[in-house]
């Protein structure tokens, strides 16, 4: 095992997967000689050619057709949009054409194809690039969106992204690209879709958290411990369609959830979770179900985002509160 | 002060340059309204045989009938969604005929009768109209696929998704294209624009078709765009393109067949704009054409519409006279009636089914749904 980067366990896991299927692809902006805005595809070009892994012109709808056109051919596309926020520009390809493509031929055709883009903030990048939009394609059904919260996962869960046979909105936390370290197993591995992980043990509480919000929550039960309680974080990984049984056993454990999410209180995955909760294991409950989430405002950029978005801090006193709640 | 150089003068001339975008555009045309052959030579270069041309003349004649049928059965409240065609024959049969099996087709909504001639049973078709999911089958009667995609909806799609298939047609080396088709409303899409772009920056498969059929809806070809042609958005991605009588079957089977030999041959796709009418509503939805068109206006369509003239030049040719299309047209109304019968008769649909048909591996909430309506038969 090695200690690697989150991006570079992507970039890993993309030539792994080039390497494994001539029928994987990988295209989209700058993604050729550039290796990408972030880097993510760097050297798959000169390693597997221009046939393989191409840039496209600038247009995202375009991008989106040209990779559902593709799997017609049986090719197994890997599209990249180069920042999540540019995702309303293809969003008839991936939530009105690619997502129902199994429906709309009785089940007789795959979409086997990926939609890797980055997600979230702070990194400081323009307006209209950073943005926590996992809810608008995660109420989209005939569709999976992955958001990986460590590289370990970050590479199992794309490859096995790229082996599914239906679309797979693959989301990738821009912040925790380079600032986000871990040990890496070697070789080619699959993470299994649809299963949430439990990232810490604890009986005291249940942090459900996904993606860039997995390290906040872990920052924060670290100082928990510190004071006495013992939280257990549950890292949804796959956020659509998400793993009731799991977050289930959780709750019943600890009888007391704090759902914490980087995306506006109003923005989806989390409002999912507590309603799952709430049908399923309310009589679970100790105390009313804490949420943490951004304000719910237009997503700011550059120096607006650091007070914006979610704290560790945050997370730590509202949990307190769930579990200091008679 | 010096004189401005003729070239100069001339960018800088917009009258010019409007003038310019008419001249490049002349109408491809072999056959006029009264079905005589105006352009014997290039009648010649097509190759056509006599069967292709009794062959042609069926389709088109298949297309007619299902129009006429289906617009009666959705009177009836028998026929899901349909939008006619009559009118548009030579645009969408004679130019799919120029297409082999292997090449894609990538139709719109009112692209139906290219689908069928492709494979596609009509009982499939009219299931498919009514959201039945047997309809949603896109293969032959015997359970062949059908180098097809679903009846696009959304105006334009199917022009980024046929560059998508045009793209892995070349990667791999097939002697096939993909071929679609939008309307004069389409070409104002985002997707158009994309779609021809990207095909072309690729020199990608691809045959797209414009079936300027005078309205979207309600809304007139002038209105879509100033440009005087629509083929000449094709020019703005490098690509050839042309005008095409789309009333004119043999001007449209040329086209097309031109089109595809050069796209086979690896020098990217080609966009052929028809000039056709579209004779009927929108859909048989309830859409009232009186509402933003004259009755007269319509009147003068029909005068020029592709079976006319195609019947007159093939009964001057001595290959067709009224005896043998009331005999097809019998044997086409006889099938319609047996693919009706197959199409009523075919197992109700479950909720479960949908749910199957969602993803591959159901999640856990799906499975739930499942048990649930499996258990209460639904």
């Amino acid at each position: 095992m090695a200690n690697k980067t989150y991006i570079a366990a992507i970039q890993e896991a993309l030539d792994l997967a080039l390497a494994k299927d001539d029928n994987t692809l990988i295209f989209g902006e700058d993604v050729g000689e550039n290796g990408g805005v972030f880097r993510a595809t760097d050297g798959l070009q000169a390693k597997f050619g221009e046939d393989r892994v191409f840039n496209t012109p600038l247009a995202e709808s375009g991008i989106g057709g040209l990779a559902m056109g593709l799997a017609t051919q049986n090719y197994r596309p890997i599209m990249e949009i180069q920042f999540f926020g540019f995702v309303f520009e293809v969003m008839d390809s991936i939530a009105g054409q690619m997502a129902r493509t199994r429906y709309r031929f009785n089940n007789t055709r795959n979409m086997p194809i990926v939609v890797r883009s980055p997600y979230g903030g702070g990194t400081k990048t323009p307006e209209m690039h950073a943005d926590n939009l996992e809810g608008l394609v995660a109420q989209v059904p005939g569709i999976r969106v992955v958001m990986p919260a460590n590289p370990a996962d970050a590479k199992g869960l794309l490859l096995s992204s790229i082996e599914s046979n239906d679309p797979v909105v693959f989301l990738e936390n821009l912040h925790l690209y380079r600032s986000l370290k871990g040990e890496v197993p070697e070789g080619y591995y699959t993470t299994p879709l649809d299963q949430a992980a439990i990232a810490r043990q604890g009986d005291d509480i249940s942090i459900i958290a996904y993606g860039g919000s997995v390290p906040v929550a872990l920052k924060a039960a670290d100082e928990l411990a510190k004071q006495g309680i013992n939280a257990e974080v549950v890292d949804l990984r796959t956020v659509s369609p998400i793993d009731i049984k799991t977050i289930g056993e959780s709750v019943q454990k600890t009888g007391r959830v704090l759902v914490v999410q980087e995306a506006q209180r109003m923005a989806g995955i989390g409002a999912t979770v507590m309603a799952e909760i709430s049908e399923r294991f309310i009589l679970s409950l100790k105390a009313p179900i804490g949420r943490i989430a951004a304000p719910d405002s237009i997503y700011p950029f550059a120096q607006a985002e650091n007070d914006w978005m979610i704290k560790a801090d945050d997370v730590v006193e509202k949990a307190k509160e769930v579990v200091n709640y008679d | 002060m010096a004189n401005m150089t003729e070239q100069n003068a001339k960018v800088l001339d917009f009258d010019y340059q409007i003038q310019q975008q008419d001249e490049a555009f002349p109408t491809l045309q072999i056959l006029n309204n009264a079905g005589q052959l105006v352009d014997e030579e290039t009648f010649n270069q097509s190759d056509i045989s006599d069967d292709d041309l009794v062959a042609i003349m069926q389709r088109m004649i298949l297309s007619r009938q299902l129009d006429i049928r289906s617009t009666k059965l959705a009177k009836q409240g028998r026929f899901g969604f349909f939008a006619p065609t009559a009118g548009q024959e030579a645009s969408q049969m004679a130019s799919s005929y120029a297409f082999k099996d292997d090449d894609w087709l990538f139709p719109g909504y009112r692209d139906i009768p290219e689908i069928v001639v492709k494979g596609w049973p009509i009982w499939k078709a009219i299931l498919w109209s009514r959201g039945h999911a047997k309809g949603n089958e896109m293969t032959t009667e015997d359970g062949k696929p059908v180098n097809a995609w679903m009846p696009q909806i959304i105006i334009g799609a199917q022009y980024v998704e046929a560059a998508g298939t045009a793209l892995g047609l070349k990667k791999r080396k097939q002697d096939a294209v993909a071929y679609t088709y939008t309307g004069d409303g389409g070409s104002s899409q985002g997707d158009f624009y994309e779609g021809i772009n990207f095909a072309s920056a690729y020199k990608a498969n691809a045959v797209f078709f414009i079936q300027n059929n005078g309205y979207a809806i309600s809304t007139p070809r002038k209105l879509q765009t100033a440009a005087q042609h629509l083929a000449a958005k094709g020019w703005a991605s490098g690509l050839p393109s042309m005008v095409v009588d789309g009333n004119d079957p043999l001007a449209m089977y040329l086209a097309a067949k031109k089109a595809r030999a050069w796209s086979v041959a690896g020098n990217g796709p080609v966009l052929i704009e028809t000039l056709t009418n579209r004779l009927e509503p929108h859909s048989t939805a309830g859409d009232d054409p009186l509402r933003y068109r004259e009755q007269s206006d319509i009147d003068e369509w029909w005068k020029r519409e592709p079976l006319i003239r195609m019947r007159q030049f093939m009964t001057d040719k001595g290959i067709w006279d009224e005896t043998k299309e009331q005999a097809y047209v019998d044997e086409v109304n006889a099938l319609i009636d047996d693919q009706i019968k197959i199409a009523d008769n075919i197992e109700k649909q479950k909720i479960s089914d949908f749910i199957k048909n969602t993803l591959e591996v159901p999640s856990q909430a799906m499975q739930e749904q499942i048990d649930k309506f499996e258990s209460e038969g639904k």
